[in-house]
This record gives C-alpha cells, structure tokens and sequence, in this order.
C-alpha cells in the first residue's frame, strides 16, 4: 500500500511539473512564433506611428530599462540595507517580529495598490508628475520586499564561524559585515534582485498610473519625463487600440521584445552571481 | 602595590566572576591568574563553562544577545569591563582560535593578512612580511610558501587550523586563547597542534579549552579544573594529575564521570 501511494504521489508530482513546464513552453513557443515575423531593424530602432499601429516600438524599449534601471538602483541599496539591518543589528523582538510581518505583507499586496499609492504619493504630494522618478520609485517600493527578504536569507545562510573570527580580530561590527558578511552573501542578494528585475519590467499597474505614456515617439530628456514602456504598450495594443485585431502581429513582436529584455536582463544577474558564487565558495 | 607585582607575573588575573546567559548562570565566583607565557588548561566536563570562561577573556560574549559578566577581570592590570573599554584593542591583545576551525573563504594570504589589513596596514611589502612571519610561527610556512593565492579551503583540516593560529598571531597578540583546537583534527595534526603549542608557550601567554585529559597533561603547566560553572581546583598540571586535593578533580581525572 506504502509503496504504491509513494509511486502514485511521486508520478503525480511529476505529471504537474511535466505540465507546468509544458505550459510555460507552449506560451513562449507562441509568442515566437507569432512575434517573430513581426520583428525587423525598424521595429526595435523607430519611433511608433499611427498611434502604434505602425512603426517600431524604441521609446518603449529604452523607457523600460530606464524604469528598469532606475528601480534597481533605489531598491537595490534599499533592501540590502534594510537587510542588513534587520539580520545583523535589530535585537529579536516583538517590534522587529511585526516589521518583518509587514515586509512579507507588502509583497503580496496588488500592484495596482502600488499604483494608486505613487500616484498619491510621488506624482502627487512629491508633486514628481508622472515621470520616471515617480515610476521608479513605485516600482523600487513594490520589489523591495522581495529583495529584502531574499537578502535576509542570503545574510542568514554565511556561517556565524566567519563573523565570529572576524570579530575575534579585533574587527568592529560593520568592518565584519563589510568583508566578510556582505561580499559572500551578494550572490544570494542578487537572486532577489534577479526576481525584481523581472517583476519591474513586466509589470503594468504600477507604471500604468505613475509614469507610462500611452503614445509618446520622443525620448525622454531627464528624470521627470514620461515615457512609454514595454508592458504599458502591449496591454493598449491588445485591448484599448481602435484596429487591435489588425496590429496583432505587433502585439506578438512587443510581447517578444520584452522577454527577450526580461531574460537578458536576468542573464546578466545570473552570470554576476555566478562570478560571486566561484570567487566565494565554502 | 601588590597589584603592581601581580601584573607583572599574571597576564590576567580573573576575580570572582559570575557570568549569565539571560537569567541562567554558567559560571560561579571563579577567580583565577594566569601566569605569563605559560600554558593554562581548562579542563572539566562538557558544559561546565570551560568555553565561556575562555570567552569572558576576549569579551567575545559580548556578541551574544542577553548575557551578563560580573566580578572582575584584569588583562596586564586593566579592568577589560571597565567602562568604555576599546573592546578592538583588545581583542588584538588577545587572540582566539575556535574550535572548529574557520579560515575564510579567501586566499591563504588574504586570511592572514586581513587582521593586519583591517588594522591599518596597506603596505603591500610589510604585509607580506608579516603574513610569512605568522606563517612561519604557526609551522605552515613550508607547506604553503608556493601556493599563498589558493584559496584556504583547499587545505587539510589541521593545516586550516594552523592557518587560523597564524591568523591569530598576525596581529600580534600577547595571549591567545584556543578553544578546543584539536578536537577535530586527526592525531598526527593533533601532534603538530600541540608541538605548535610548546613553541608558542616561549613568546605568548597561552589558555587552551581541552577535554582529553592526556593533551592537558602534555602541553600546559597549569591546570583549571571546572565543574557546573564553579573552578574546582586550579594547580600545577603536574600536581592535578598526580596529587588532586579535590574528590571531584581526582574522579575526574581517572576517568569516573565526564
Ligand atoms: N550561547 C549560549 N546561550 C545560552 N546558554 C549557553 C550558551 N553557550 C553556553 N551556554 C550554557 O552555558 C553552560 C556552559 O557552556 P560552555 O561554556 O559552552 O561549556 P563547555 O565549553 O565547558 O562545554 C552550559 O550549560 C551551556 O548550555
Ligand atoms: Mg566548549
């Protein structure tokens, strides 16, 4: 009977991951297939015409890896901070208990949430208008607690042996953290960061009510700019653009675009945690 | 006046010290001297407080959350809980060595010269000078002269110990404190361990944390025999092992209990 059941569960199990995987590949095959006809030298390098409907879709490649950019670069630092922090300085209590609670609180709220909040917030009270500031902070404050708690747990997984000698040198407590807590833990932080980056290029509520233009063919010029994005661009070919049925095809190609953006971008991180990973291994 | 005399014979002199991890108490009025480059044991059974005592030395209980010391311990003469006391200088003062030997997962080089480095030392030649210097005193040397870059994992078990006493020595400490540093090592790197010991004893004042009987009685000159956080005994190595005063001390040593 025991034995049965363990073959029974395991077989399930894998069935659902065969599925899983199958569903994933069939998504990305058919955006392929559809998107890469759609894909020229004008497409990735003009400006859209037509409201979309012609033309390629630059403003809103480069305004994507400025959203993308801007918000690494705030919650990056943010959430390894808040991190270290948490893990190596607050004292275990009810108070930091209940911060933590928040934290993993926050990463489950709706983006659209974090939405409405920049909107208030950034575009309206910081009066930042809608601009990349305004929409990278919004994006930074919904990736930070995925990044602060995949650096929590990277901090947690450096052996205390390491600390302890270093301490035991006559090293002070943030000259530990620095050279022998942080450099081999990074790998771990930049998993969290991996994660980030996908979630802030894909991602369209956020962006929807804080920075995204809807039809915009200029590049921005500084920080305060709108800009067209990625995300933003499908989701008004699909459902809001007068002729969606007959820009299909340049739907596929922008859907194509951004995740060949979202795997390069991840690419790059895996292969800097790689780089952390082998000069740091214990 | 008569501190002024005991400084100069005892490197620390520890007086009735209590120590409390929260409200749980581990060690008991324990007052000892330890006596200037030579080899102190502490020896007693598992849990008596052997290890906090070591670490009251270096304040390296510090870094545990809801612990408490009281009663008084001297290193040449300073009270090192005294307030405002400079906890850096004084762990550069007295080095440790753990029980589970842990270098960093960096160059044999950089694991020695980190101390220096974080210290203030840059200089690339003095460095390296003081990085073969500690190398040469830990017995390492020979084995390691040719692959200084490789990574101080790759080593065996006893010679990441011996790396972990040069790293020690590197920033020149006058005491250093080992906790159990053989217990595990194979025993030739036992042996090397412990001739490494009687050489140190000429130029540092050594309290070693062991609970093989016949390694205390090898290498140290004095010994402190602990039992649930109180010092029973404390003598000449050659007077425990030979004419304990204590009942416990002599069950302990011949291997009644423990
Ligand atoms: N970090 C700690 N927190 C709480 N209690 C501890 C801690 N370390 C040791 N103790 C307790 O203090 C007592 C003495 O421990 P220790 O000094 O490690 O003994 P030994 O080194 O002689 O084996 C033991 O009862 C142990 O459980
Ligand atoms: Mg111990």
């Amino acid at each position: 009977m025991n034995a049965f059941c363990d073959k029974f569960c395991f077989g399930l199990m894998r069935l659902v991951t065969y599925l899983v995987v199958l569903a994933v590949g069939y998504i990305i095959f058919d955006i392929i297939r559809h998107g890469l006809p759609a894909i020229s030298w004008e497409f990735l390098s003009a400006a859209p015409r037509r409201s979309g409907a012609a033309g390629g879709i630059f403003p809103a490649i480069v305004g994507t890896l400025y959203l993308v950019g801007g918000t690494i670069a705030i919650a990056l630092p943010l959430g390894m901070g808040s991190a270290v922090y948490l893990s190596e300085y607050a004292d275990k209590n009810r108070f930091t208990e209940l911060i933590r609670l928040a934290i993993i609180t926050l990463a489950g709220v709706p983006s659209i949430v974090y939405g409405l909040f920049g909107l208030g917030l950034f575009v309206l009270f910081f009066k930042f208008g809608a601009s990349i500031v305004a929409g990278s902070l919004t994006l930074a404050c919904m990736i930070l607690p995925t990044i602060i708690v995949a650096s929590e747990e990277a901090l947690h997984a450096v052996p205390q042996a390491y600390r302890d000698a270093s301490l035991a040198l006559g090293a002070t407590k943030w000259q530990t953290i620095r050279t022998n807590v942080l450099p081999y833990s990074l790998s771990g932080m930049i998993t969290g960061a991996i994660l980030g980056i996908g979630r802030a290029a894909g991602e369209t509520a956020p962006i929807l009510l804080t920075v995204a233009a809807f039809f915009l063919p200029k590049l921005p010029k500084s920080v305060f700019d709108q800009v067209m994005a990625l995300p933003y661009h499908l989701y008004i070919l699909a459902t809001q653009h007068p002729e969606a049925e007959k820009v299909r095809p340049l739907q596929y190609g922008t859907a194509l675009v951004l995740l060949a953006l979202v795997l390069g971008l991840s690419l790059i991180a895996i292969i800097l945690r790689m780089h952390f990973r082998k000069k740091y291994r214990w | 006046m008569q501190e002024q005399t005991a400084g100069a014979e005892y490197t620390v002199e520890a007086k009735n010290v209590d120590f409390f991890y929260g409200k749980v108490q581990a060690l008991f009025g324990v007052s000892l001297n330890i006596k200037i480059r030579h080899v102190t044991a502490l020896i007693g059974p598992s849990g008596c407080g052997k290890s906090t005592f070591l670490r009251t030395l270096n304040r390296m209980n510090d870094t545990i959350r809801n612990t408490r010391v009281s009663g008084e311990i001297l290193i040449n003469g300073e009270d090192i809980y005294k307030e405002g006391m400079n906890v850096v200088k004084l762990r550069r003062q007295v080095g440790m060595v753990f029980q589970k030997s842990n270098p960093f997962p960096k160059s044999i080089f950089d694991n020695v010269a980190y101390g220096p480095r974080i210290h203030g030392q840059h200089d690339q030649q003095q460095l390296a000078e003081i990085v073969e210097k500690s190398l040469v005193d830990a017995a390492l040397w020979d084995e390691v002269k040719d692959r200084l870059n490789d990574n101080a994992l790759g080593l065996s078990g006893g010679q990441q110990q011996r790396l972990c006493i040069a790293r020690a020595l590197a920033v020149g400490p006058e005491i250093l404190l080992m906790d159990e540093p053989a217990s595990a090592l194979d025993p030739k790197s036992t042996t090397k361990i412990e001739d490494l010991i009687g050489e140190l004893r000429e130029k540092y004042t050594i309290v070693i944390v062991t609970h093989n009987m016949q390694q205390a009685a090898r290498v140290s000159d004095y010994t402190a025999f602990f039992y649930e956080g109180s010092l029973v005994e404390f003598d000449r190595t050659k007077k425990i092992f030979t004419k304990p005063k204590a009942k416990q001390t002599e069950d302990y040593i011949t291997g009644r209990f423990g």
